[in-house]
């Protein structure tokens, strides 16, 4: 494992040629803590028609379609099939599904792009948290031998992890609570953020214990919502920007499914991605990262090897909004949207799976 | 549409599958049924509890099983002031990360220390099976872990 204080910059992995891709469109819905009006393709619909129409264009322009859903929240399998009416797939098309995040969708599509066997790609993810128990729902992706037994709910995990860290003397609950704080504060220039809010830390220190040491600013808020991003390679990147912004760099790694076998306090598993992603070549000038609970910013910062120079979360990340499998999608849509505005050159996306940030997506991108 | 509008209508999922847990996961179970605990040789000597049939750090095949606990050292814990229904206890507990004796790696379960203010990182605990006549092979078969006592006293060897 990398000492913290160390990222893995000194090996870094010789990287193969990148074929460029862009992140031609972004669009994602308002993030609601519950949405019963809506089943998921009615959810979808109006994102999907943004990417399309933002950029004026048909789903006949795209070559692959690639969601990220979770059957575990609708409760029924193959859930994400039915969601393919959102695209209207007729004639048939090339099409394929992640049980992750959508940014892991996105991964797929871009290495489908990198092979040339596709020029333009749509990604979403979608997902209701409010169908059901989350803290429940959540358990059964656990270890079902060792974990799932217990019903150990996601907070709790969490919880373990914001300890060690403050065991290993890496963090205060009052680190925590500043988080929480200026990522609410930025959340209000986020239309589509869910938490918005201007409350000092000391403040926010004043809650009770959800599971100690967390108190309920540290956590996310539950969330239905979904986000739809549109790659281009080739001469469409160009067709459909002036100033396309570039993948230049894309890795996801994962760590045992071992809870007590890691070091909850370090991210070695988005060290290594990131390296491989090519985010230590160069600085950059925002990062997105998805920490759903606030003491996982400080581990994905310090694996990221971010200076203090660099604005993190500015549309409120996670904390702000958290829909389930479109999350970390979203990070790489409000990455990308930072650099098309020209308030950052280069710029990095994080994306995270599983139990205490055991899987981990760096996506690096710059403008022209 | 007013919310009175919206069909609202219980789905209940449930995925009951049975697994055979094979050889090393299934010695473990069969040790919690029995009132033992094991740990399995990893590939630099480290023990991993509860076992894995890979090393989780290499992927190569395990060693031999041996025998670990059943006392420990609490790595990290986390309060639980309002327990969810199916936790393991219904009174507040800690979650914690046990390293047991002889264990290279923690393992996950719930640690019945009366308070938040009577557990700290670095405690000694002990584990506390049920009784032998309703263990079936579970990590339910381990009710809890308690604080150790030694000469009449908790061993609070912690950080405090």
């Amino acid at each position: 494992m990398s000492s913290p204080e160390n990222p893995p910059s000194g090996s870094a992995p010789r990287r193969r040629p990148v074929r460029p891709v862009s992140i031609a469109s972004f669009a994602q819905a308002r993030n609601v803590r519950q949405d019963d009006h809506h089943n998921e393709v009615e959810m979808l619909m109006p994102v999907i028609a943004e990417a399309f129409g933002s950029i004026s264009i048909t789903k006949d322009d795209v070559d692959f379609i690639c969601s990220g859903s979770t059957d575990y929240l609708i409760g029924g399998p193959f859930s994400f099939v039915m969601a393919l009416d959102a695209v209207g797939v007729w004639p048939p098309r090339a099409e394929s599904h992640v049980e992750m995040d959508a940014a892991w969708a996105l991964y797929e599509a871009w290495v489908l792009l990198q092979e040339g066997a596709a020029d333009a790609a749509l990604v979403y993810g979608f997902g209701r948290s409010s169908l059901g128990d989350l803290n429940e729902i959540l358990a059964l992706q656990l270890d079902p031998y060792y974990l799932a037994p217990l019903w150990p709910d996601p907070v709790s995990l969490a919880a373990l992890q914001a300890r060690a860290l403050i065991d290993a003397g890496r963090a205060t609950e009052a680190d925590f609570a500043a988080i929480a704080a200026r990522s609410r504060k930025d959340a209000l220039s986020n239309p589509n953020a869910q938490v918005a809010k201007d409350v000092v830390a000391s403040t926010l220190m004043e809650e009770a214990y959800v599971v100690s040491p967390l108190r309920r600013h540290a956590l996310p808020p539950i969330t239905d919502g979904a986000a739809a991003i549109v790659l281009a390679a080739g001469e469409k990147a160009h067709q459909w920007s002036d100033d396309p912004v570039w993948i230049t760099g894309f890795d996801h790694r994962i760590e045992t499914h071992s809870l007590g076998a890691r070091d909850l306090t370090v991210s070695p598993s988005t060290s290594t991605a990131a390296a491989r992603a090519g985010l230590f070549e160069a600085p950059v000038d925002v990062a997105e990262i998805h920490a759903p609970y606030a003491h996982q910013e400080l581990i994905v910062k310090e694996a990221l090897a971010l200076g203090d120079s660099v604005v993190i979360n500015p549309s409120g990340g996670a904390l702000a909004a958290n829909p389930i499998m479109s999350a970390g999608l979203i990070r790489v849509g409000e990455a990308a949207a930072r650099i098309a505005s020209g308030e950052a050159h280069r710029a990095v996306a994080h994306a995270t799976s599983g139990p205490c940030l055991q899987q981990n997506l760096v996506c690096v991108m710059e403008g022209a | 549409m007013p919310d009175s509008e919206v069909l609202h209508a219980e789905h209940r999922l449930e995925y009951p599958y049975s697994r055979s847990v094979g050889p090393v996961i299934g010695a473990f179970l069969t040790g919690l049924r029995e009132g033992q605990l094991f740990g399995a040789m990893g590939s630099d000597g480290t023990v991993i509890v509860p076992p894995t049939e890979y090393d989780p750090q290499t992927a190569e095949d395990i060693g031999e099983l041996v025998e670990v606990g059943p006392g420990g050292v609490v790595e990290s814990w986390a309060w639980v002031p309002a327990p969810r229904p199916k936790q393991p206890l219904d009174r507040p507990f800690a979650w914690a990360l046990i390293r047991l004796d002889g264990a290279g790696t923690s393992m996950l379960h719930v640690v019945d220390s009366g308070g938040p203010d009577r557990l700290t990182t670095g405690d000694r605990v002990v584990v506390r099976f049920r009784p032998p006549d309703v263990r079936i092979g579970s990590m339910a078969d381990i009710e809890c872990f308690v604080p150790e006592v030694r000469d009449g006293a908790e061993v609070r060897e912690g950080l405090r």
